[in-house]
């Protein structure tokens, strides 16, 4: 172990540490925004529009992520899309990630009774009204176990950014390896960097859904 | 008093893709009168209930709540969701199983209807919200969570929740049919002041005796058929039908020691 070449890289690795957590933290958030579309839209939708949807999510799940990546940035430019590195990273995790968090959401709906949404419709409530007020802060609460474990999936991910040259962590750490030859010493570094990431989001969820669950618990 | 309104079914057909629910089904509910509904499990008592919210949404004849058609505008044209919307306003429901808000405590869940369709300011609905569980004898668990209530406790909430919309009629989903024995009382005495205060009432029930007691009319349906329409009386203790007769024999057979 050659602890050392720290003292010179650490800039540089911390600077890929913060691109990995913009990349996840923007991949994830608009990943699942756009999943929360989709969810509503295969709720509420005419069939035609939710046959469309329904192909987007069979495609997106059916391919690999760099592959989608690799079409995104490289295949891009031929019909007109031209991105950088970092908007088409974090355009590929969004896209990426809405299928499996659609189905989360999906599921997370249909784990609300009917009879709370009756009773909301019974009272004259209108369906706008009722996603906001009943199906969300419900369905959200089934959710959230798979929406923490399907986003600590979305972290790994991230590496393959490195493949279209966003300078995140695995870039760095490789960057770092191939000038000093210490392998073991910089793939340490970021299996240590991702295990503690996930440690702390792991932790958020943890605490934000006992938080949302408070009501559920039976005696106080 | 309350404003109470009235109800009239006619030749109601309902169909659950080949199977019909409901054959023909014409009732009158008189306004501020308690009508209940009696009949074995699957006979379309509860289908019927829902249908007269357009919870459940019928396929012929018509159902017309003060004269009102509810929802379709014309036969075969259904009506707007916002007309829907604007009928149900006035039409209370009970369900079977509460169907309470889990995330919002009693006080909140009678509170949500008037705020979020009647437009009430929150801390005139939360003020009214209470004024309303303590008619039911709950105003000492306003802050209470659904989880934390019994379920005599949760279907006087649902009550309170529907009675603050001030509604002109109410419909009760077998009300008493999800609760242990002893809380069936508590939720019974409400509806009775209900009755009292003058209120149109549809009740699915197999609570005999309320059905016997305070009911103005029961109506007896087998298989989606209305059987008969009667006093309480003329059901209970001249069942002019062989099939009433027989439900009444076997529910006594389960009641008895």
């Amino acid at each position: 172990m050659e602890l050392s070449i720290f003292a010179h890289y650490w800039p540089m690795l911390l600077k890929g540490f913060g691109m990995t957590v913009l990349c996840w933290i923007l991949g994830t958030g608009f990943g699942m925004a756009l999943g929360l579309i989709i969810a509503l839209i295969q709720r509420y939708s005419i069939a035609p529009v939710r046959w469309l949807v329904q192909v987007y999510v069979e495609i997106i799940r059916g391919t690999p992520f760099l592959v989608q990546l690799f079409l995104l940035y490289y295949g891009g430019p031929m019909v007109g899309i031209r991105l950088d590195p970092l908007p088409a990273g974090i355009v590929g995790l969004t896209i990426y990630g809405s299928p499996y968090f659609a189905e989360i959401f999906r599921s997370a709906f249909r784990a609300v009774p009917t009879g709370q949404i009756e009773a909301a419709r019974a009272i004259g409530m209108s369906e706008p009204t009722i996603v906001q007020r009943i199906l969300l802060p419900v369905g959200l609460v089934s959710a959230l176990p798979a929406l923490v474990n399907f986003s600590i999936i979305l972290t790994k991910e991230t590496v393959i950014l490195s493949i279209i040259t966003v300078p995140e962590l695995l870039y760095q750490t490789q960057r770092m390896s191939t000038e000093t030859f210490r392998y073991l010493e910089a793939n340490l570094v970021l299996a240590l960097f991702f295990w503690v990431f996930v440690e702390i989001i792991s932790r958020i969820g943890r605490r934000f859904e006992r938080r949302i669950t408070h009501y559920l618990i039976e005696r106080p | 008093m309350v404003q109470a309104s009235s109800v009239e079914v006619r030749n109601v057909d309902k169909f659950y893709g080949p199977f019909q629910a409901l054959k023909n089904v014409s009732l009158s509910i008189p306004a501020g009168k308690v009508t209940c509904l009696i009949g074995p499990s699957g006979s379309g008592k509860s289908t019927l209930l829902r249908c007269m919210n357009f919870l459940e949404e019928y396929d012929r004849g018509e159902i017309r709540i003060d004269g009102k058609l509810i929802g379709y505008d014309a036969p075969g044209r259904k009506m707007s969701a916002r007309n829907l919307r604007q009928m149900r306003r006035s039409i209370g429901m009970v369900f079977q199983q509460f169907n309470l808000w889990p995330h919002m405590t009693a006080q909140e869940n009678v509170a949500e209807g008037l705020v979020r369709v009647r437009g009430m300011s929150k801390p005139e609905a939360m003020a009214r919200a209470a004024t309303e569980l303590g008619k039911v004898g709950l105003a000492d668990k306003l802050g209470n969570y659904p989880s934390r209530l019994s379920g005599g406790q949760q279907q006087r909430v649902a009550i309170a929740r529907a009675v603050a919309m001030e509604p002109k009629l109410m419909l009760f989903d077998e009300p008493t049919s999800a609760l242990d024995p002893e809380l069936v009382g508590e939720v019974l005495n409400v509806m009775k002041a209900l009755a009292a205060a003058g209120m149109t009432m549809v009740v699915v029930t197999h609570e005999m005796g309320f059905a016997a007691h305070v009911a103005d009319q029961v109506a007896f349906l087998e298989k989606g058929e209305l059987v008969a329409v009667d006093s309480p009386a003329g059901i209970f203790h001249a069942p002019k039908d062989e099939r009433i007769w027989n439900f009444l024999r076997t529910y006594n057979e389960r009641n008895s020691f």
